[in-house]
Order: C-alpha cells, then sequence, then structure tokens
C-alpha cells in the first residue's frame, strides 16, 4: 500500500509532458478524422460497385419491360409497378394507425403503467427483426384472413414493420408544437379533438409528412418479410388490384442476383441504381419539406 | 348563447378518443401477435423435434430427407453469431471514432457534408450490401489476399458491419454531443489536450448511450436478413464442402435469418417439420433480438449521467 502512494507521489508523474500529450493528440485526431474518412470511403465504393457493372444495362427498356429469362430481354416493370402498389398500401395503414397511435400518447394518454408499457413496447417492436415480421404476415395474413400472397397481405405486413417509425416521428412533430398553441385554442372554447385536429395537427404536419416520407422509403427498400409473404417467384403482369400477386424492386433485386449466369448480376445491378435513384428522390423531398418548413415555422 | 351542440360533441369526444385509444392498442397486438404465432407455431415444431436436441444439436440438415434430417440449430446460431461479431469488430471501433471525430473535432462545414453522407449509408436498402459483398467484397477485396469461397461469411460480416456504422455513429454521436459544455471546458481548464478530454471525459460521459449503440448495432445485425441471404451461402458453419470448421469464416456460412430467406425462396410444402422449424429458427431469433434491445433500454436508463 505504502509503495504505491510512494509510486504516485514521484515528482515525474506530475510532469506535465505537453510535447508528448499533444503529439498523441494529434496522432488520434488523424486517427479519428481517418475514420469517418473510411466511411466516405466506403460509400464511395459502394457506389462505384453498382454503377459500373450496371450503368451501361441502365436503359427504357428495363423500366418498360417484364421479366424474361434471358437478360438481354428482361426488365423490372412489374417490379415497379408493385413497388409503388405496395409502398401506397403499407402508407396507407401505418399513417392511419402511427397517427392515431402517436395523437394518443402525446394529446390523451394519461401517465400510467399502461402508457408506458405502450411506449416500451413500441421501442421493442422496432428492434424485432424484419423477416419475423414476414412469420407474422404470412400466418396472419395470407393464411388466416386467406389473402393469399397478394399486395393486401404484403401492404398490412409492410405497414405493421413501418407503424413504429411513423409513431415516433409523429410524436416527435407533435410534442414540437407549443403549448400556447393549444391553451390559446382551450381558452376559446374548442374541445381537446377540436384543438387537435384545426391546431395541433397542421402545426405539427409537415413532420408528420416528412416521418412519412421516410418510413414509405424503408418499406421501398425493404426485402426480407417480402420474401416470407410474397415468394420470390417471377411475376409477368402488373398488378390489378390489391388481391393480386406482386414483385417489388428489391425482390426482383434478390432474384437477379441469384442467378449464376453474370448478366444478371449487370442487370441487378442497374435496377439497384433505379431503385437508389427513387430513394434519392423521396429522401430529397423529405430532407426540402423539413428546410422549408423549418424556417418558415419559427415558435 | 347557443349551446345545443354540447352534448353531441362530448359524445363525439369520448368516442375519438377511443378510437385513438384503440390504435395505440394495434401496437400491443402486433406484439402479442408475433409471439403467440411464434410459439403457437413452433410448438408443432417441439413436437417432433426435442427442445434439446434442437438447441444443443450440431448438426442443422433440416432439407434432407429420412434419418439424414437433423434438426440441431447450433450451426446456425454459430452463423449468426460469427458473422454479427465480425460486424461489431468493425463497426463498433470505427463508429466510435468517428462518432468522436463528429461531435469533439469537425467544423460546423465539415458536419454538414459528412452527417448528410452517413444518412446516406444508413439509408441504402439492405439488399445493396448484400450485392457489394458478393460482387465487389469477396472477389475484388478479399480475392487476392486470401483463399476465399464465392461465399463466406467474412464478407457478409464486413457488409453488415458496414450497414450498421451509420446507427453507431449517429447514436454516439448524439449522445456525445449532449454532454454540457462546461465539463469540456472544465478538462480544457485543467491543462488537458482535445484528445484527453474526449476520451477521458466525453466518452465516460456518454458511455450509456455509446453502450446502448453498440447493443443496437449487434442486435441489427442478428436480425439482419438480405446480407447474409446473398453473400453468407446456404450450407450452415462447418458443412460446406471445402469448410475446416464452424470458425471457418472463409467458406459458407448460414445465419438463422439466412435460412429463412433461403427456404422461402425455393417452394416449401407447409406442414412439414421443415416449415415449423421455421418458426422455432424465428422464435429463437426474436428472443435474441428482444433480450439485446431490452438491454439496451436498461443500459440506457441505468448509466445515464443526468445533468443540468
Amino acid at each position: 500500500m505504502s509503495s504505491d502512494v510512494s509510486v504516485n507521489l514521484k515528482s515525474s508523474s506530475y510532469a506535465p509532458k505537453v510535447a508528448r500529450r499533444q503529439f498523441s493528440g494529434s496522432v488520434w485526431k488523424w486517427v479519428f478524422m481517418g475514420s469517418t474518412a473510411l466511411a466516405v470511403v466506403l460509400l464511395g465504393m459502394l457506389i462505384w460497385s453498382v454503377v459500373k457493372p450496371g450503368a451501361s444495362w441502365l436503359n427504357w427498356h428495363l423500366i418498360t419491360s417484364m421479366p424474361s429469362r434471358r437478360a438481354e430481354m428482361a426488365g423490372m416493370n412489374s417490379a415497379i409497378w408493385g413497388s409503388i402498389w405496395l409502398v401506397l398500401g403499407s402508407a396507407i395503414v401505418s399513417f392511419i394507425f402511427g397517427l392515431g397511435t402517436a395523437i394518443y400518447l402525446e394529446e390523451y394518454a394519461p401517465v400510467n403503467r399502461f402508457t408506458d408499457f405502450v411506449q416500451t413496447n413500441i421501442a421493442n417492436l422496432a428492434g424485432v427483426p424484419s423477416i419475423v415480421y414476414g412469420l407474422l404476415g404470412l400466418i396472419v395474413f395470407v393464411d388466416w384472413m386467406q389473402m393469399g400472397r397478394s399486395i393486401l397481405a404484403g401492404a398490412l405486413t409492410m405497414g405493421l414493420l413501418i407503424l413504429p417509425v411513423v409513431v415516433i416521428a409523429s410524436r416527435e412533430a407533435i410534442r414540437a408544437v407549443p403549448s400556447s398553441l393549444r391553451q390559446a385554442s382551450y381558452g376559446l372554447g374548442a374541445t381537446k379533438w377540436q384543438t387537435v385536429r384545426s391546431h395541433v395537427l397542421p402545426a405539427a404536419f409537415p413532420g408528420i409528412l416528412t416521418g412519412m416520407i421516410l418510413s414509405m422509403s424503408r418499406a421501398m427498400g425493404e426485402t426480407a418479410p417480402l420474401i416470407v409473404v410474397g415468394g420470390a417467384s417471377q411475376v409477368l403482369f402488373r398488378p390489378d388490384g390489391p388481391l393480386s400477386g406482386f414483385m417489388v424492386m428489391p425482390l426482383q433485386i434478390y432474384n437477379w442476383t441469384g442467378r449464376p449466369q453474370e448478366e444478371f448480376e449487370h442487370l441487378a445491378a442497374a435496377a439497384i441504381i433505379v431503385l437508389m435513384i427513387v430513394l434519392l428522390i423521396m429522401n430529397s423531398i423529405a430532407i426540402g419539406l423539413r428546410e422549408y418548413f423549418g424556417r418558415k415555422n419559427r415558435w | 348563447m347557443n349551446l345545443t351542440g354540447k352534448k353531441k360533441r362530448q359524445a363525439s369526444e369520448v368516442a375519438i378518443k377511443y378510437a385513438l385509444l384503440a390504435c395505440a392498442c394495434l401496437t400491443l397486438l402486433t406484439t402479442l401477435g408475433i409471439i403467440l404465432i411464434l410459439l403457437i407455431e413452433a410448438l408443432q415444431f417441439f413436437r417432433e423435434i426435442p427442445v434439446w436436441d434442437f438447441l444443443f444439436g450440431t448438426t442443422w440438415t433440416p432439407l434432407f430427407s429420412g434419418s439424414q434430417q437433423e434438426f440441431g440449430v447450433v450451426p446456425l446460431i454459430m452463423g449468426t453469431l460469427v458473422t454479427s461479431a465480425i460486424a461489431a469488430v468493425i463497426a463498433l471501433p470505427l463508429g466510435l471514432m468517428a462518432a468522436i471525430y463528429l461531435s469533439e473535432y469537425a467544423g460546423s462545414r465539415a458536419k454538414s457534408i459528412l452527417k448528410p453522407i452517413l444518412e446516406i449509408l444508413a439509408g441504402v436498402p439492405t439488399i445493396v450490401y448484400g450485392f457489394f459483398a458478393l460482387t465487389f467484397i469477396t472477389p475484388v477485396l478479399l480475392k487476392p489476399i486470401m483463399n476465399i469461397g464465392t461465399f463466406n461469411g467474412l464478407s457478409a460480416g464486413i457488409a453488415i458491419g458496414i450497414m450498421t456504422l451509420p446507427l453507431v455513429v449517429s447514436l454516439s454521436e448524439d449522445a456525445m454531443s449532449s454532454v454540457p459544455r462546461s465539463l469540456r471546458e472544465a478538462a480544457y481548464a485543467l491543462g488537458a489536450t482535445r484528445f484527453e478530454t474526449s476520451v477521458r471525459v466525453i466518452v465516460p460521459a456518454a458511455i450509456s448511450g455509446i453502450i446502448a449503440s453498440f447493443i443496437l448495432a449487434i442486435s441489427r445485425a442478428i436480425g439482419e436478413t438480405m446480407i447474409v441471404a446473398i453473400a453468407a451461402g446456404q450450407a450452415p458453419a462447418g458443412q460446406s464442402g471445402a469448410s475446416t470448421g464452424w470458425w471457418d469464416i472463409t467458406q459458407s456460412m448460414q445465419t438463422m435469418t439466412g435460412f429463412i430467406a433461403y427456404v422461402f425462396s425455393s417452394d416449401i410444402a407447409r406442414g412439414t417439420t421443415e416449415f415449423y422449424s421455421l418458426f422455432g429458427v424465428g422464435l429463437l431469433l426474436f428472443v435474441m433480438t428482444l433480450v439485446m434491445n431490452i438491454a439496451s433500454q436498461w443500459v440506457t436508463k441505468r448509466f445515464r449521467e443526468v445533468y443540468e
């Protein structure tokens, strides 16, 4: 014990060693910077690995024609339409229930253990692997409710999957509305729902919309649950209704990636470019809305 | 004053409240549905295969016929744990260091460029990472330096690591940015360098958020499906011809999620033991990720430093 103290009290341990510490500090600074730069480099490689094989295969034919066993003939038209149907369907489901849940939790819910439980549960739902939602959808929607491997079953499954995201984003948007707005409305004799409908929701709308678009782009890129619910076989037609079978863009990419012929790898890369462009547009709209309304609304 | 609408208004107020409550209950119903369905269907499986044989059996050959068919899930668990560990080795240190840079070193201009790039990385669909692993990481980055199979656990793990990187960075960075300025200033006033302030003051102060982000990233890695479905191969760890054992990351290494995706991409007959085994694996996967998510929430609550 006493020897420990004497070691600690050696005068050298109080020497500032400024030069050495500053040197190691600057080395670490480059290490930290390098780690961040590596993330950028990885993104560059990711884009390169897709654009290089895919760019020359990117043309209108890819977008306007149906899948085929011959790579030169194949297109992703059915997948594009399937994605549109599926994303809109899941957006409607998650918008209704997600916004409802968010309004309840922010405006109505009493502070008690039930509310606590609902909140914890939503956080946990957000962490459930997406393929597990697929198993849920397969049994509940495809089998029990006898929807078959249809767009409806896929959209309901995907709607449940993005529900936590919508709830969390909508809650944040609603919470950002200042309480003075609510109090002014109550002061004029409005009821709770009138206040929520005419004042809170319009003020929170841009945030809710941004969250919606971001969750739709999540649904657009998600594949795993649809392998379970929809199957990964060829679909050679556009969906003609909610009970139609379907193919979506990421599933089409998966289908093409799994084939041994090299042409299909190019085709998959080209399809990825299309998917990424769609996602980029959706995310830009979301960010644009956020910036636009962020400047406009200053409480 | 005309208040005749009051009663009607109150009735609809109550109705709306309960409608909103019903929406909130749907989230509970979803959880209940997941648990019940996994349990019910897995029960069918455990009727034929004892739980013990499933959890501790070391051969996974559900699609074989007759006496060669075995349901020991250990190889799949190994595949999941090994690929997730590779992902963690990449995403955790790299993510933490990038977060330190963004929170403590980067100026506002560097931040305004770097953060959107990380957001883009976070928004890339996982199927693209799978494509990246199969057509770039394995043939371009790994083939030249080692003897590696077309489908292997290593490149899938690396791709999962890259996928979870933005999650670690953004959550850790949030945690560090919310450490109050006064702590930094106190450290500087005592003569600490920027590095010492970052590593000895800011990181310990934000440790609950950082660890929570680590756990979430690992949980995400365990649940990731498309990358492993494309790049990790369809033979369980140690069961492909060229593999030397379950630890052989240069060879095919099917994971729990990879198995589920693989079975559904080919046709499977309903009502067979193979079909129900999917739910046994799904149940195990659900429990593993649930435990990690709860752990992450617990860490956030238990170790949070609160500053006024």
